[in-house]
């Protein structure tokens, strides 16, 4: 929690000064008592009315000097913490941007989303409260208890007793009650997973008429859930009732010594309401530290997993500042004896070594799991090879700045989306300035130019998030020509031409093969797809078992001509 | 705005009625609160009592005090007690109300038309059953004991002050609007400032989801600089409003503080001469007072109570938003035992106004293989959704065995059927439980044997725990093509007289690709059979091929004569269809 504390940089005065001001607040709350007690001995004792009234009008004056302190504390309270929430959120974002998938896929897309933002959130609450009530509650506990011993030390001895008993309640009633949060989270988690489980296998359920069974089932995670929630919520209503009960009890001890102190004149009557007002407002104060606790165990939780953010390193960086000369009479992209591995003891490439000539196309393929798209993840450098080199244009890829290797390769990643905004928007994600020439030539050779054309909004035209007002084929058209915008001298595309009917798909390939000096790679489950490619690499278990053109391999790769047969390819 | 208002109260007055059953609970939960609220306002009277018992050196009714302790240590017994059985009502009261909503709305989805949950994003009807669900205990049943219990403590208070001294009580009563006109104001403005910070955390989050979820586009355009700037300027608008927003709720505090300050200070003086005039006790200021400080609280927490209940609300009408969807209802009753002959009759259908299939004829006998050809996207699973009745026919008739679906019951047309679909569906639980899902009762003989027509026994017997291994819906080192077997297992167990079975097209391994092509053979013998095909054998081999495109049929025959027509089907069939799909 306290290695957040850096993103409070630029709010750092503020933060300070507003507990500084709330304290100012809180000290006269605590005169309070005082005037009233100086009301009753001296105002009523000495029936002096207009010292009665004096003293009234300074209560009320103090009123509003604390008003306006406090007002103003909140206020540089709520300037820094949404301060830092920005701080804290960019540098999330960009750090996030930094990292590579090897970094990334150890949290998973979803879980950074909810640290971006809900426990972001969480914590720029926390320290809200924190900046708000970090003095105020326990200026107002000892100081109520400082004024009880500058009334009468051995009464203010009570305080302390009831402080600490109250501590220790707290303490078990919070040890006891987290792990069982835990658990109502845990059920809720699992009402959850059915509830998507029944979604995804609407048709299924349907189709068997298994509604009873997945309502039953639900009905039993819900009684679950109904079970653990009751169970944590009977015990922690016990926090109120108890701290009362002994805040009372704190009350009637002081006031049954405090009987024999007025009877000995060791103190006066309205000294006597002092202190049991000063034990009214410990209980007031001591309310809203339960629920502060509260907030802050859940931030501490959040905060542990967005430091867990923080603490990802990119493996992948810069491999040098300025661009590198290209060597551009060397091989397009070269691996040598590239080795890889997700995790140590599984290795997922190994030993892949060919050579792809400018201007050439490749086709990969291989089963699911074969190796296909690490392997051409390796390229754009999405992960870095473990042993030997991956080089494009002579020059091992770890050698470039990134945004020079990238700007060179247009990849069409498998289940790849489109981003919301226009189309136009969406073709100039690699380059801002580019003309719509470019785009239209883009499209045209994606096979995307005919249904955007259709659209009256052209260019305009609107696309939802991940593209989702788009078929599955358009929507793989559009994010080739996206590709294709940033013309790309190396042209990747990884699965993604799948949802194409035959037709588009013979036409996209004579197309691109019509783009001067590009390069393609073209990796699919497919043997139709990728067949015509100058050469063909076949993968299995991540190593290459054939290596050649169609009619080559079909005749001396039996794992290529097994795949070709059980799709109805012939040689 | 009046009619957010009616809006609301309709919200409210349904969620009662789910209330009902534990209307018990709500009853005791109330009572005992205004118990614990009675006793909790007893406390500062006894307490002014036993004080006016200690008058100065020497004065002290010790009697008095005792009697008094002995009274205030019942009395906050009796508040703290009650305090816990409240909460502890409340609990029962809520929890098992969300219970029962949850289940409804849980049922709902299981009831609605398909078309619904089609049209719905997943995430959002997730929201509805879970975490709004989740927020109508939290604001709305809550919320409302919180309410109750203020208005009655406040009430309460006048009440006991009133008791007291008339006089004094009159300077609370005059004060007490100012309360409620700073709390409206506040309550206002935070509303607004909220709504408009909700809006902003949503567009911060609907961007980060979309980078997020698609890393790789965004580095592969090396975007990562374009990103962090259109997500800076969003952040900055939500630093604005969130300063805001926060500052606005945080002003509840002080000024209700500052308001109480002037009761408090008001009751001090006007007390005070009273006492001095002697007609009332010091003891009653002391208890006076306590009454002071703890006036506004209430009033405090309607506030925040106000707050919670409009985002409660909101929530709530979501919720029923969901559950006012209609039931799929069964306009026939008959059962069926088919046959496995099929005719479709003039059907006409359309996806809300754009129409996709037009006078649509076929008829298939028992045992005959139909296979649905076309481009991707063309419309295959429509026909599907037609003769499952996921969805209806706008106009014609589809009979089975001659009886029309539509007097049938839709799950004794559907248990006729058996379907694969590509994207094969498990849920969490054992493979043998996801084998036998469509036949409970099957023995393990039973279950085995299907598992090895479907040629998936033996991969089966390879896991470590064999047919008693978990599987979830995220799939654990089982392949696409596994899975896929698995239904094709479950199928064989049903023994269904028709299929629908959906060729996979692509992430899928020679291998298990060859034993799912053989389960399919299997399975296929002596049934009515309606394949979405892929491959060319499957194709050859079917007796009638329905050529789709663009969402309605164009063409139907058998492979010779559909290439002699020289249409669709044969340019399709040239461009290597049955090849590389």
């Amino acid at each position: 929690m306290f290695k957040l504390v850096r993103f409070l940089k630029g709010y750092r005065p503020q933060a300070i000064i507003a507990p500084l001001l709330k304290f100012t607040e809180a000290a006269f709350e605590l005169i309070i008592p005082l005037i009233v007690a100086d009301i009753i001995d001296i105002g009523i004792g000495g029936g002096d009315t207009s010292y009665v009234i004096k003293y009234g009008i300074i209560m009320v004056a103090l009123g509003a000097l604390g008003l306006g302190f406090s007002l103003s504390c909140q206020y540089l309270a709520a300037v820094s913490s949404t301060g830092y929430g920005t701080n804290l959120r960019k540098a999330m974002f960009s750090h996030i941007n930094t990292l590579s998938f090897a970094e990334l896929d150890k949290i998973g897309s979803s879980s950074l989303l909810t640290r971006i933002t809900a426990d972001v959130n969480q914590t720029q609450t926390a320290v809200a409260m924190f900046i708000r009530l970090i003095t105020r509650v326990p200026f107002i506990v000892v100081g109520s208890a400082v004024m009880a011993f500058t009334i009468n030390a051995r009464l203010a001895l009570i305080f302390v007793a009831g402080a600490i008993v109250i501590s220790v309640i707290l303490f078990f009633i919070m040890r006891t009650t987290m792990p069982s949060y835990k658990k109502v989270q845990k059920r809720l988690d699992e009402v959850n997973e059915l509830t998507e489980e029944n979604l995804s296998g609407a048709r299924v359920v349907r189709a068997f008429s298994k509604q009873d069974e997945e309502q039953r089932d639900f009905g039993k995670a819900t009684d679950g859930l109904t079970k653990v929630s009751e169970a944590v919520g009977k015990l922690s209503a016990l926090l109120n009732p108890l701290t009362y009960v002994v805040i009372n009890a704190c009350i009637i001890a002081v006031i049954a010594l405090g009987g024999y102190k007025v009877f000995d004149g060791a103190i006066t009557q309205g000294q006597l309401i002092a202190l049991v007002n000063y034990l009214s407002q410990i209980l007031l104060a001591l309310i809203v530290f339960a629920n502060l606790i509260v907030t802050f165990t859940k931030a501490s939780a959040s905060a542990s997993r967005i430091n867990e953010v923080f603490a990802l390193s990119p493996s992948v960086t810069d491999g040098s500042d300025a661009d590198i000369a290209l060597d551009e009479t060397a091989p397009e992209v070269e691996f040598d004896n590239v080795d890889f591995s997700y995790n140590a003891d599984r290795p997922s490439l190994k030993g892949i070594s060919f050579k792809l000539t400018r201007g050439k196309s490749l086709g990969i393929i291989g089963a699911t799991g074969s190796g296909k798209s690490t392997l051409v993840g390796l390229i754009p450098r999405f992960y870095d090879a473990v042993g030997g080199a991956v080089k494009v244009c002579g020059t091992d890829v770890k050698k470039y700045p990134l945004k020079q290797l990238r700007s060179r390769i247009g990849i069409v990643a498998q289940k790849t989306g489109l981003f919301s905004g226009t189309v136009r928007e969406n073709m100039q994600m690699g380059d801002k300035s580019l003309d719509d020439d470019t785009i239209v030539s883009a499209l045209k050779a994606a096979q995307a130019y005919d249904f955007i054309a259709a659209k009256p909004e052209f260019l305009d035209a609107k696309v939802a998030a991940g593209g989702k007002n788009f078929s599955g084929g358009q929507r793989q058209r559009l994010t080739i020509a996206r590709a294709l915008a940033k013309s790309p001298k190396l042209l990747i595309l990884d699965d993604s031409s799948s949802a194409l009917d035959t037709l588009t798909d013979r036409n996209l390939r004579a197309a691109l093969k019509d783009i001067e000096g590009l390069t393609t790679i073209i990796v699919s489950q497919r043997c139709g797809s990728i067949r015509h490619a100058d050469e063909i690499l076949v993968l299995e278990d991540g190593e290459i078992v054939g290596q050649g053109t169609h009619e080559m391999l079909y005749e001396s790769c039996e794992v290529y001509r097994e795949i070709c047969m059980s799709q109805g390819v012939t040689a | 705005m009046k009619k957010t208002t009616t809006k609301q109260k309709g919200t409210i007055i349904r969620l009662l009625s789910y209330v009902k059953p534990y209307s018990g609970w709500l009853v005791l939960a109330l009572l005992f609160a205004v118990i614990q609220i009675a006793a909790t306002l007893f406390v500062p009277v006894v307490i002014g009592e036993a004080i006016d018992f200690i008058v100065t050196k020497g004065d002290v009714n010790f009697d008095g005090v005792f009697k008094k302790i002995i009274e205030l240590g019942a009395l906050a017994t009796v508040a703290a007690i009650f305090q816990w059985l409240v909460s502890y009502c409340t609990n029962k009261l809520s929890y098992r109300t969300i219970r029962d909503i949850r289940r409804e709305a849980f049922g709902k989805l299981n009831s609605v038309p398909l078309k619904i949950i089609d049209n719905s994003s997943r995430g959002d009807l997730m929201t509805r059953v879970g975490a709004d669900v989740e927020q109508i205990s939290d604001g709305l049943i809550q919320g409302f004991t919180q309410l109750f219990t203020g208005i009655v403590t406040v009430v309460g208070t006048l009440c006991f002050m009133l008791g007291v001294n008339p006089w004094v009580t009159l300077v609370v009563v005059i004060i007490t609007p100012l309360s409620i006109v700073v709390a409206y104001f506040i309550a206002k403005g935070c509303h607004d400032k909220f709504k408009q910070q909700s809006d902003r955390r949503g567009e911060l989050g609907g961007l980060c989801e979309e980078m997020l979820s698609d890393i790789k586009t965004v580095k592969a355009f090396s975007y990562e600089e374009v990103a962090e700037e259109r997500f800076a300027d969003i952040n900055g608008k939500l630093k604005k409003v969130g300063t805001k927003a926060m500052f606005y709720s945080a002003m509840v505090n002080p000024c209700t503080r500052f308001v109480n300050g002037i009761v408090y200070a008001a009751v001090a003086i006007m007390g005070a001469i009273l006492v001095i005039r002697g007609s009332m006790t010091v003891g009653e200021l002391s208890c006076f007072l306590t009454y002071a400080n703890q006036y506004t609280k209430p009033f405090n927490e309607i506030t925040g109570v106000i707050t919670e209940l409009q985002t409660a609300t909101a929530a709530a009408s979501r919720v029923f938003a969901l559950l006012d969807n209609e039931d799929e209802i069964d306009d026939g009753e008959r059962t069926l035992d088919a046959r496995g002959d099929i005719e479709i009759d003039g059907v006409y259908f359309s996806y809300g106004d754009r129409p996709l299939i037009e006078d649509f004829n076929l008829d298939v006998k028992h045992g005959n293989r139909v296979a649905i050809v076309g481009p991707t996207g063309c419309g295959k699973t429509t026909l599907i959704n037609l003769l499952m009745r996921f969805y209806d026919v706008d106009r014609g008739e589809i009979r089975v065995d001659g009886v029309p679906v539509k007097e049938l019951k839709r799950s004794e047309l559907r248990k006729n059927f058996g379907m694969v679909l590509q994207d094969s569906w498990l849920f969490h639980g054992t493979i043998r439980e996801n084998i036998a899902y469509g036949k409970e009762d099957a023995t393990d003989e039973e279950i085995i044997a299907a598992a090895k027509k479907a040629h998936i026994h033996n991969f089966i017997m390879r896991l470590k725990d064999g047919y008693d291994t978990v599987i979830s819906d995220k799939g654990d080192g089982i392949s696409q093509g596994q899975r896929q077997l698995l239904c094709i297992a479950r199928i064989m167990l049903m023994d269904p007289p028709m299929l629908i079975l959906d060729e996979a097209t692509s992430n899928i391994d020679t291998r298990t690709e060859i034993r799912i092509q053989k389960a399919f053979a299997e399975i296929m013998k002596g049934r009515t059979s309606f394949i979405v095909a892929h491959r060319l054998s499957t194709i050859k081999e079917a007796d009638i091929i329905l050529v789709m495109k663009d969402g309605n049929v164009i063409e139907k025959g058998n492979h010779d004569t559909l290439m002699a027509m020289g249409g669709f089907y044969k340019t399709l069939f040239e461009a290597g269809y049955g090849n590389n799909t």
